[in-house]
């Protein structure tokens, strides 16, 4: 087990820059999260850590230990890939046992290792299969058998949940985070589902076209988003935005209706503002509620648990998240009040300047 | 609903029949000759006039004890053997470790070599027959068993390298980058993860060269004059005299000399279809 402290990470691929200067750090035994929409540079960040991509510059440490031009083998780190990347021509029991070879372990050692990784996985009984002769799920569970055996500082996963159907991955996500409680060794886990990051990670890193957004607690994140793109990609269905003008009175919409704000932003009269509000934070409201978002119904979608509206509401189409059940039908003309402290305000940069 | 269906199994009965048919015909089109120059080694040549087609005696060995005894033909066996193999070798090595760079090492070049032996697999090398010949001469390879093994292992080259180079590029990437976390040097990686996934690519390689070199007859025929350095195709031209064949001998002769061929046809032939199958079927 160990730290990992990455500094100013830079990774260009030829002259195109990829990874554009990462600060993160990582404490013993914990349980990171690299999010970030598809091309942002996440597997290359984790390709950094794991040596299979070199470091354009900057500084990466697994405790104290500069490892930048260590190679892969002698890093002490374990990867799980995207495609697995079992030895289709080795068993189960080759497959976990490889390292252990490499390393020179006797037969003995290497069965009982085996054979203990297996057990906590529950793959004991597919030791002598192949690859191939395996389901989507079990190979996954090899690949992290794979990972364990060789007890290292830290383990990489490379959205390790991808290719799995839906309900796998619930369950996979339960067993990774169970496992990690049970092992206990520094994590960091690559991941464009944002529900994978919010229910697994201690701590969660926002990334964005080679830069870091936010770095904080899950929840920290869901409630205190740094900018208008953590806001954005936290949280599902996502955050309703609108575009707005600040006035004396309050947030003026578009089309003329006036948002009361509880308090005064940070902002001068006149400036444009995003304001931003979370899909349960707006209530179902009578029409004509003064500072009630006027919209119409589009599309109603109750999924049992809850009621999941899509409205057209001045300003583009908006999401609503209501607990109770309601009769509403495509077409009907409603208000939306947004709930008091529960909703943001972003400048014109993008970043947070109030929550009100 | 039901018609429909037993319809369409009736037809999928019938197709599958039809192909049966045209395969066991081709099946006995192939074996037809092998079986008759088996028939006629055991024969001598008054019985192969008189009876062409009956079953022989197969306690009749005295063909291939006298093409074995009393001819050259061991020593020709053996440098078929050695001229063969050494090229296979040659080819599969150089083959899958010219094929491995191409498919992994990026580079602007890259593109150039293939297309460099993309060309050798389009001339024919034996149009160029004379600056060869002037060239081994030069090197002083003429007359040599050498001679045919750089020139076999030339022509081999192109074929094994497009084959390897298409073969291994479809091997994720991602299984090097687990090995190479696993510990494992890059020679290990080729040595314990790559050659054994191309096994199969690799056996396409040796039989579609080794079936053609163990045949052929132009190359020794052009750079071989001592008799000890003959292969079995030109060695067995011996056989047929200017006036007189002893027929049961040559075909005793052709027996031997097609066996090794279809013995390394029969051992590869599981990973030679699972090759030519691979990424078919999923
Ligand atoms: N070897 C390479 N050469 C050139 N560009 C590369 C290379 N590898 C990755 N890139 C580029 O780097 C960027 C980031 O890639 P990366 O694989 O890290 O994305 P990612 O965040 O993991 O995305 P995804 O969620 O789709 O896996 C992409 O634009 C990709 O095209
Ligand atoms: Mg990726």
């Amino acid at each position: 087990m160990a730290t990992v402290s990455i500094r100013d990470i830079r990774k260009s691929f030829g002259p195109v820059s990829i990874i554009k200067g990462v600060d993160v750090d990582i404490a013993d035994g914990e349980f990171v999260i690299l999010v970030g929409p598809s091309g942002c540079g996440k597997s290359t960040l984790l390709r950094m850590i794991a040596g299979l991509e070199d470091v354009t510059s900057g500084e990466i440490r697994i405790g104290d230990r500069l490892i930048n031009d260590v190679p892969p083998k002698d890093r002490d780190i374990a990867m799980v890939f995207q495609s697995y990347a079992l030895y289709p021509h080795m068993t189960v029991a080759e497959n976990m046992g490889f390292s252990l070879r490499l390393k020179g372990t006797s037969k003995a050692e290497q069965a009982t290792r085996v054979g203990a990784a297996a057990a906590s996985l529950g793959l004991t009984p597919l030791l002598d299969r192949y690859p191939r002769q395996l389901s989507g799920g079990q190979r996954q569970r090899v690949a992290m058998g794979r990972a364990i055996v060789r007890d290292p500082q830290v383990f990489l996963f490379d959205e390790p949940l991808s290719n799995l159907d839906a309900k796998l991955r619930v369950a996979m996500r339960a067993e990774i985070k169970e496992l990690h409680h049970r092992l206990k060794t520094t994590t960091v886990y690559v991941t464009h589902d944002q529900i994978e990051a919010m229910t697994m990670a201690d701590k969660i890193v926002v990334m964005h076209d080679g830069i870091v957004e936010q770095i904080g607690a899950p929840l920290d994140l869901y409630d205190s988003p740094a900018n208008r793109f953590v806001a954005g990609f936290i949280g599902s269905p996502a955050m309703n935005f609108v575009e707005g003008t600040m006035t004396e009175e309050g947030l003026s919409l578009p089309s003329g209706t006036i948002l009361p704000l509880h308090q005064r932003p940070p902002a001068a009269v006149g400036s444009a503002l995003t304001y931003g509000i979370r899909p349960e934070h707006l209530q179902l409201a009578p029409v004509g509620t003064p500072g009630a978002i006027p919209a119409v119904v589009t599309v109603v979608e109750p999924s049992g648990l809850d009621t999941t509206l899509i409205v057209k509401a001045e300003g583009g189409p908006m999401t609503v998240v209501l607990r109770e059940r309601v009769s509403l039908r495509p077409g009907d003309a409603i208000a939306l009040r947004p709930v008091a402290n529960q909703s943001h305000l972003f400048d014109a940069a993008g970043l947070r300047i109030a929550s009100l | 609903m039901t018609l429909s269906r037993e319809t369409t199994m009736s037809r999928a009965i019938s197709f599958g029949f039809l192909v049966q048919i045209i395969l066991i015909m081709n099946s006995f089109i192939m074996l037809y000759p092998v079986v008759v120059m088996v028939f006629s080694a055991f024969k001598t040549t008054a019985q192969i006039f008189d009876h062409p087609f009956a079953v022989p005696d197969f306690t009749q060995v005295q063909n291939f004890s006298r093409v074995l005894g009393e001819t050259s033909m061991p020593t020709y066996f053996m440098n078929s053997i050695l001229v063969t193999g050494t090229s296979i070798v040659l080819i599969l090595v150089l083959g899958t470790m010219a094929g491995y760079a191409i498919a992994r090492y990026e580079s602007r070049t890259n593109t150039f070599i293939l297309l460099f032996f993309l060309a050798g697999l389009m001339l024919p090398l034996k149009l160029a027959v004379i600056p060869l010949f002037i060239l081994l001469r030069d090197l002083h390879l003429l007359d040599s068993r050498w001679s045919l093994i750089v020139t076999y292992t030339a022509i081999g080259l192109p074929s094994a390298v497009f084959i390897m180079a298409g073969f291994l590029r479809s091997l994720p990437t991602e299984l090097e980058d687990a090995a190479r976390m696993d510990g494992a040097s890059e020679p290990r990686i080729m040595w314990s993860v790559m050659l054994p996934l191309a096994l199969p690519p690799m056996a396409i390689a040796a039989i579609q060269n080794a079936v053609p070199i163990w045949n052929d007859f132009f190359f020794p025929l052009v750079f071989i004059q001592t008799d000890s350095y003959k292969t079995l195709p030109q060695g067995l031209t011996t056989f047929m005299g200017e006036y007189t064949t002893d027929w049961g001998m040559l075909f005793a002769g052709l027996t031997i000399a097609a066996a090794p061929i279809t013995l390394l046809y029969i051992a590869l032939s599981r990973q030679f279809i699972q090759g030519m199958t691979a990424g078919a079927v999923k």
